[in-house]
């Protein structure tokens, strides 16, 4: 059980890689825009790749009547998730902790696993929601107001996952280091789980 | 197997063209290597060229910016002259930088651009060139591709031997062709002999690159033509040809023609530079600007100076010696290791190759045969070093590409010559079409040449394209010089009259270029940093719009309350901060320029409006895809109206 501790304890800690790496990113290529503007999405707020690009995705945005990108303010996703994640973490070391000294069995591990994915797919969900507002709900006096083929107005929303071309501009949308080490996380959760699940069966 | 296929393609191309010759002697060179210069000199689109070229821009008073080798022309830099393009010379801001002691100069003749040096390489921080007739040496950023400062150059006349670097731009130098009374006095022009000077001037270069003239040397009045300074060993001298020795004042193409020698000068700066900082030389009267741009508030001012250090030669011991050159020598070009001091006779068919290690012990042997008004004159054999024979005829200027070889132009004989230095043998000659005057090998005033090309500037152009009626543009030719024998590769025609040139690897400065200017470092004492500062303010007649531009409006884009008489300042601040997006912005009417405004600059013009009414002004650069509809309106009411002041967005008033 000491070997399963510690892996959920640093499962856990490797949640915290949020706090400096970004979680998403989405990039903004376009015949003029060779060097693409891109966007970090960190959990506490959104910022340009280059200095000047959540401007310059603004001012080009305002010609479809997109709303300019959000403020840490404006969002309190931005407020929210810091605490989740830190709380998380917190909590899974402290399972890691007292798995360790074998107060608690395994199963507490595989507990914290079910609740934090549940809290991702809502913050997928959330997310997802908010790109899809972000791509559609538009400004009624638009410069460019463009309609797909049966009529419907366009919509800009950039993908969840992957790549996709909005007019004149081919949206990458990809998890960045902050994901990647929740995933690896999360994983290792699920190993810390296995492995103290062995252990107790061993011994029983 | 691609290379296979290439060579059988070649060998298949130099048939065809071998066979469509007319003829062709066998030491001609083959098709194959013909059809490969083109390959040589293909730039893929989207790519990048391998130089950086920087051609004076002669009497369009510019500089212009080439790629190499593809001869593509990126840009030209308005320096010493309007430039009605992006208003230079015409806005509020660049107005100052052509101030000089006659006034407001809209004109120049600009030369020989030279790239500032540490240990005697490139280091790509500046490009200096200077001005001929009004005499003046300008320094332009090269992270900013702009004119920053420009120095007048008092007492001189004719600034020509002139802007060349020392290695470690300790000095910017700048000579004078045409000697004049030093200071310049109301007296006979037949009376010039002994009484005119041909004064040189050493500006310091600050670490900010800032120039300040640290002193003038009184010359006899003879015309120094061109110059260039030691490096290694002779570092701390600094070399110019003279010609009309005669010191003729009238019909020169004969008078300055007569002496079968003028002389090199050479001139040992660091004793100098000693003496005058251990309190050396006479202060004296001198009037001249200088011209700064400062990047903070986006403005030039002119600042007037009263007063020049000047040296005379004789006081100051071993500072100043003359060694008789041949010819009326026009170039005057150090090889890369700072021995040999060539000298390019162009009145005759031979180049003299002066030694700067015989020329120390010659000085040191007091080895004279005379003086010139009390400057000693060296014994020619003792610092000879060679002659390159029969190179062509009327040699101008050379170049050097660091392998030990030298390249020379011949006006007359219209080609460039390769020779060898230390045997002065000729190792090859290829035409030039038509004239050449300088050529430039990048980094060729330096003690690290790249000798990979070589470009031929030509005085005279002739049938070498499509003709465009009696004025043509001049021509140059990029050879590659890599091999044993030049290749010419490309023929490109160039704008206004290049004279010099300077040339740098990409490399070395193009991750330096600056995209924008920082919106939060623009201190210009008029901008509107976002669109809720934009107003107006009179001041008597005086209207002062702070106005704003972004993709795709003008904030004010409603003006009222203008009147006829009025004198309206438009400072038009470009809110932008994204990489090539500028602003333009042209009134009706306006008797000056339009503007081209960049990402977080502010340029301001004038507007007197004459006629009552309603009058539109619009962006002048295709910026966005709204770009036509980037305009607004100004009213313009009587001059006894009472209509306020008014200015609005949207119909809405900004503050």
């Amino acid at each position: 059980m000491k070997k399963s501790g510690i892996l959920m304890v640093i499962g856990s800690v490797l949640l915290l890689g949020l706090f400096i790496y970004p979680l998403w990113n989405i990039q903004l290529e376009a015949p003029q825009y060779p060097d693409p503007l891109g966007m970090n999405i960190y959990i506490s707020g959104i910022q340009g790749e280059e200095e000047f690009d959540i401007q310059n995705i603004d001012g080009i945005n305002h010609y479809i009547g997109m709303k300019k990108i959000p403020t840490p303010a404006e969002m309190w996703e931005f407020n929210t998730f810091p605490l989740v994640i830190g709380g998380m973490a917190a909590l899974g070391v402290l399972l890691g902790i007292l798995g360790f000294f074998k107060v608690i069995g395994p199963n507490w591990f595989l507990g914290w696993l079910i609740l934090m994915t549940i809290l991702g797919i809502l913050g997928m969900v959330d997310f997802n929601n908010w790109l899809t507002d972000y791509g559609t709900d538009l400004d009624p006096k638009a410069i460019m107001k463009l309609t797909d083929s049966e009529g419907n107005p366009l919509s800009y929303k950039p993908p969840l996952l992957g790549s996709q071309k909005i007019l004149n501009f081919t949206a990458h949308s990809y998890p960045r280091a902050g994901a990647y080490l929740m995933f690896a996380g999360m994983l290792l959760t699920l190993v810390a789980w296995w492995v103290g699940k062995k252990a107790t069966k061993g011994r029983s | 197997m691609k290379n296979i296929f290439r060579i059988a393609v070649l060998g298949v191309l130099g048939l065809i063209i071998q066979s469509c010759g007319n003829g062709g002697s066998s030491d001609e060179k083959s098709g194959a290597l013909t059809s490969n210069a083109a390959d040589r000199v293909y730039v893929a689109p989207g790519e990048h060229d391998e130089y950086y070229a920087f051609l004076s821009g002669g009497y369009s008073g510019n500089l212009t910016v080439y790629g190499l080798p593809s001869g593509r022309m990126l840009k030209e830099i308005p320096v010493f002259s309007q430039f009605p393009t992006n208003g230079y010379g015409y806005s509020e801001e660049t107005v100052p930088m052509l101030n000089t002691s006659f006034g407001f100069v809209p004109w120049g003749d600009s030369h020989h651009p030279d790239i500032s040096q540490t240990n005697g390489e490139l280091d790509g921080r500046w490009i200096f060139i200077n001005e001929n007739n009004t005499p003046r040496i300008a320094r332009i950023s090269l992270e900013t591709f702009e004119t920053e400062e420009i120095i007048e150059i008092p007492h001189s006349a004719g600034n020509h031997s002139s802007s060349f670097i020392t290695e470690n731009t300790e000095y910017v130098v700048a000579g004078t062709r045409f000697s004049v009374p030093y200071p310049q006095e109301d007296m006979a022009i037949d009376q010039m002999k002994g009484n005119f000077k041909g004064p040189l001037t050493f500006i310091a270069i600050g670490d900010d690159g800032k120039m300040s003239i640290d002193f003038q040397l009184k010359m006899p009045g003879f015309n120094y033509d061109l110059s260039h300074p030691g490096r290694g060993d002779s570092h701390g001298w600094f070399f110019f040809t003279t010609y009309n020795t005669e010191e003729a004042h009238t019909m020169q193409e004969v008078n300055a023609s007569q002496n079968d020698k003028d002389f090199i000068a050479a001139v040992n700066w660091k004793k100098i530079q000693e003496y005058v900082q251990n309190g050396g030389g006479e202060e004296i009267d001198a009037e001249y600007a200088h011209n700064y741009f400062d990047h903070s508030t986006q403005s030039a001012t002119t600042t007037m100076e009263s007063k020049v250090l000047t040296v005379d030669p004789r006081e100051v011991e071993g500072a100043v010696y003359f060694m008789p050159t041949p010819k009326s020598p026009h170039g005057c070009d150090v090889d890369p290791t700072g021995e040999y001091i060539v000298g390019n006779g162009k009145l005759s068919t031979d180049l003299t190759v002066h030694s700067f290690s015989k020329m120390l012990k010659a000085i040191e042997n007091e080895d004279f045969e005379g003086d010139a008004y009390g400057i000693p004159i060296l014994n020619f054999d003792s610092t000879l070093a060679g002659t390159v024979k029969e190179g062509g005829l009327g040699p101008l200027h050379t170049e050097f590409d660091g392998k030990g070889n030298a390249y020379t132009t011949f006006f007359i004989s219209s080609e460039v010559v390769k020779w060898k230095l230390g045997t002065w043998e000729v190792l090859d000659r290829q035409p030039s079409y038509y004239s050449v005057g300088h050529l430039m090998i990048p980094g060729g005033n330096s003690r690290e040449p790249y000798g990979k090309y070589m470009i031929s500037m030509n005085k005279i152009t002739k049938d070498r394209y499509l003709p465009t009626g009696p004025e043509l543009e001049h021509s140059a030719q990029l050879y590659d010089i890599s091999g044993e024998k030049m290749e010419l590769l490309l023929d490109f025609p160039t704008h206004g009259e290049p004279h010099y040139a300077a040339g740098i690897p990409a490399d070395k400065i193009k991750s330096k270029s600056q995209k924008i200017y920082r919106l939060d470092e623009n201190e210009h004492e008029y901008a509107a940093t976002s669109e809720s500062e934009t107003k107006m303010v009179r001041d008597g007649n005086e209207v002062h719009v702070y106005m704003t531009t972004v993709r795709s409006h003008f904030s004010p884009d409603n003006l009222e309350g203008i009147k006829v008489g009025d004198k309206v300042f438009f400072h038009v601040t470009n809110l932008e901060q994204d990489f090539d997006v500028p602003h333009g912005f042209a009134m009706i009417g306006a008797n000056t320029s339009e503007l081209l405004i960049m990402p977080g600059q502010t340029k301001t013009i004038t507007w007197e409006p004459k006629k009552e009414g309603v009058w539109p002004f619009y962006c002048t650069d295709f910026c966005s895809a709204l770009h036509q509809e980037m305009q607004g309106y100004v009213r313009v009411s009587g001059q006894n109206s009472n209509v306020p002041l008014k200015w609005t967005l949207d119909d809405e008033e900004i503050n």
